[in-house]
């Protein structure tokens, strides 16, 4: 009896965060396919602003910008994060610590004050643009790279290295297959959480931007005056749908290999 | 000190010298000659008047968006990116002419400049005295949106508001300056008033209304009144129109005693170096066919008096569009920019939020 009060109180806990968490996202996924602009009149079902979305150049060229954003930042941070999570491993320990404590403070820094100081920085030497947001979030994507790389190089087994140099591997052929798959993991998470971050961002974008440039962030901070357009919703539900579906993907993989391990027990 | 650490402060500081060297040009540099910066609110422009500008004349238009006023104030101070053109309201407006950031505009060689009324060259008045620095853009209202299936007879008055009959059921602005003008207007003041007695008599009205009020919105309040969750809300003419298309029981209505009218305009600023292709730019907006498509993209009130021709015929009466001279008589401009009234009216509108 008192078993199954516990078991029913764990049960609605759990449903009640899932409802909080997801409920919101579930009015927009809604509202994206309401045949009236209003939020609070519902006229009708209609993907009118899945088609519009195809043809608002706008929404298109913001999304473009975003995604090459999130991968150029992503992908160049990524080499420098692991050349510098290399680099840091290999000091003496008050270097070391040094080092970490300057990473560290970027990512605990308030993003305002990083975008602030961003665009004054910039302004120095180059006018504000595309360019000028890639560099920003660059710089906040490199410590969360090297948080995620640095672990992994400690781990690293230097000896296979050794071993393959004695074997007559040159430097560099040593270093692509021998150190860079030791590192593989941590730089795959390393590269998704810059990903995130540099999607996400909006208050250094907001700063460093120059004009003409927006991302999908900005864009929608924009169109806060007038209301926001049921386009964004569709979009949005497409995004969620995605990442959703990847996520499935992804857990469906683990899932399986567990069963299989299992199954092998 | 360690080898390695000097090392690597001594590589990143070459990093830094050499991304500050092979940056492409200074920022103080204006933008190139065959490029215009324009600086607007959101959703502010129909995208395709911009493409149709560039295709027109190959001057290319680098378009920037803000929400206030005040921010727009701020990143055009910052001189982060040098602006040529921007749309702002009117007391922002007038504060700008006061310091000087707006040059004035060549209105000799404007075509079709004709297009925008009188009654909005009068209403620029009272932030451009002599209509040199600024060309009207859209323009609106303040006043109540009700609910005709809840209030019974016509509302011709701010009283409503305040006289407890429509107690819990009422939306007000939650802006300060909304607040205030329209209770400043029921009062019988203007609502650029500095005198602090008529601004204490108006915060107590205010208070006293406070009980009555439901809620304090902003874009929400329209919302609320196509829901039917409130009996009446004060918004701006152009939400009026909008509430009006979602629910057809109701109306917009501007009190007799008067409201503020309010005006987004156009001007140049003082860095701006092409100033022919910026007053193409304003010239453009007034054209016919390019004002028709910003009215139908924004459905503001526009000043451009060949857009009512333009439209079928149900829109021509609409009254929130298309409101009589006799409508707005009573109406004002705000240009209040005298720093320490806004304080204290900030001041009391944070106390009467905390009572």
């Amino acid at each position: 009896m008192v078993d199954k009060l516990t078991d029913f109180i764990s049960r609605f806990y759990v449903a009640i965060i899932a409802v909080f968490l997801y409920a919101p996202i579930a009015v927009l996924i809604v509202l994206s396919f309401n045949k009236s602009r209003s939020r609070v009149v519902w006229e009708g079902f209609t993907l009118d602003w899945y088609i519009s979305l195809i043809h608002n150049r706008q929404i298109q060229s913001a999304l473009m910008t975003t995604l090459a954003l999130a991968f150029l930042s992503a992908f160049i941070s990524l080499i420098i994060g692991t050349a510098a999570a290399l680099g840091i491993s290999s000091m003496k320990r008050r270097s070391h610590r040094t080092m970490m404590v300057l990473t560290n403070i970027p990512m605990l820094n308030a993003d305002i004050v990083t975008g602030i100081a961003l665009m004054l920085w910039m302004i120095q030497f180059m006018p504000l643009g595309f360019n000028s947001v890639l560099l920003s979030h660059i710089t906040f994507n490199i410590p969360y790279v090297i948080l995620a790389v640095l672990p992994k190089v400690k781990m690293m087994n230097l000896s296979i290295y050794n071993a393959g140099r004695d074997l007559g591997a040159g430097p560099l052929r040593a270093f692509f297959m021998l150190i860079l798959p030791q590192l593989k993991d941590g730089m795959l998470s390393g590269f998704f959480m810059a990903f995130t971050m540099s999607m996400d961002d909006f208050v250094i974008t907001y700063f460093t931007k120059g004009a003409g440039v927006n991302t999908l962030s900005t864009m929608i901070y924009g169109e806060i005056r007038k209301g926001i357009k049921p386009e964004m919703y569709a979009l949005s539900t497409i995004i969620f749908t995605v990442v959703f579906g990847v996520l499935l993907v992804a857990n469906g993989n683990t899932i399986g290999t567990k069963e299989r391990k299992r199954g092998y027990e | 000190m360690n080898k390695k650490f000097c090392v690597a402060v001594i590589s990143m500081v070459l990093t830094g010298l050499l991304l500050g060297g092979c940056a492409e040009s200074p920022a103080s540099v204006s933008s190139a000659p065959d490029t215009l910066t324009v600086f607007n609110y959101g959703e502010y422009m129909d995208p395709d008047v911009i493409e149709m500008f560039t295709k027109e004349t190959g001057i290319k238009i680098k378009y920037e968006e803000a929400v206030t006023p005040e921010e727009m104030y701020t990143k055009y101070k910052a001189g982060a990116i040098q602006y040529d053109l921007l749309c702002t309201s009117d007391y922002m407006l007038k504060r700008l002419i006061e310091e000087g950031e707006l040059q004035e505009v060549d209105f000799s060689s404007f075509e079709y400049k004709d297009n925008i009324g009188d009654k909005y060259w009068e209403f620029s008045k009272a932030f451009d005295p002599d209509n040199k620095y600024t060309l009207p853009y859209f323009w609106g209202t303040i006043g109540i949106l009700y609910d005709t299936t809840k209030v019974k007879e016509p509302v011709h008055s701010w009283d409503v508001l305040f006289n407890g009959e429509y107690a819990g059921d009422i939306i007000m602005q939650n802006s300060v300056r909304d607040a205030f003008m329209i209770t400043e207007k029921y009062l019988g003041y203007s609502l650029n008033t500095t005198d602090k007695e008529e601004i204490q008599n108006t915060y107590d009205t205010l208070l006293k209304q406070k009980p009555d009020v439901e809620a304090y919105l902003v874009d929400e309040a329209r919302d609320e009144v196509v829901a039917g969750n409130a009996a009446m809300a004060v918004v701006y003419s152009g939400e009026a129109y909008l509430g009006h298309e979602f629910n057809e029981n109701l109306a917009y209505v501007i009190p007799d005693e008067g409201s503020n009218v309010w005006l987004d305009s156009w001007g140049i600023t003082k860095n701006c170096a092409n100033k022919e292709a910026a007053s193409k730019f304003l010239d453009f907006l007034c054209r016919d066919d390019v004002a028709l498509k910003n009215f139908e993209y924004i459905y503001y009130l526009t000043p451009n008096e060949t857009v009512k021709g333009q439209l079928d015929e149900e829109l021509q009466n609409d009254k929130t569009l298309f409101p009589d001279d006799k409508e707005t008589e009573n109406c004002e401009v705000c240009t209040l920019t005298d720093p320490e009234t806004n304080t204290l009216l900030n001041d009391l509108w944070k106390e009467l939020k905390a009572n």
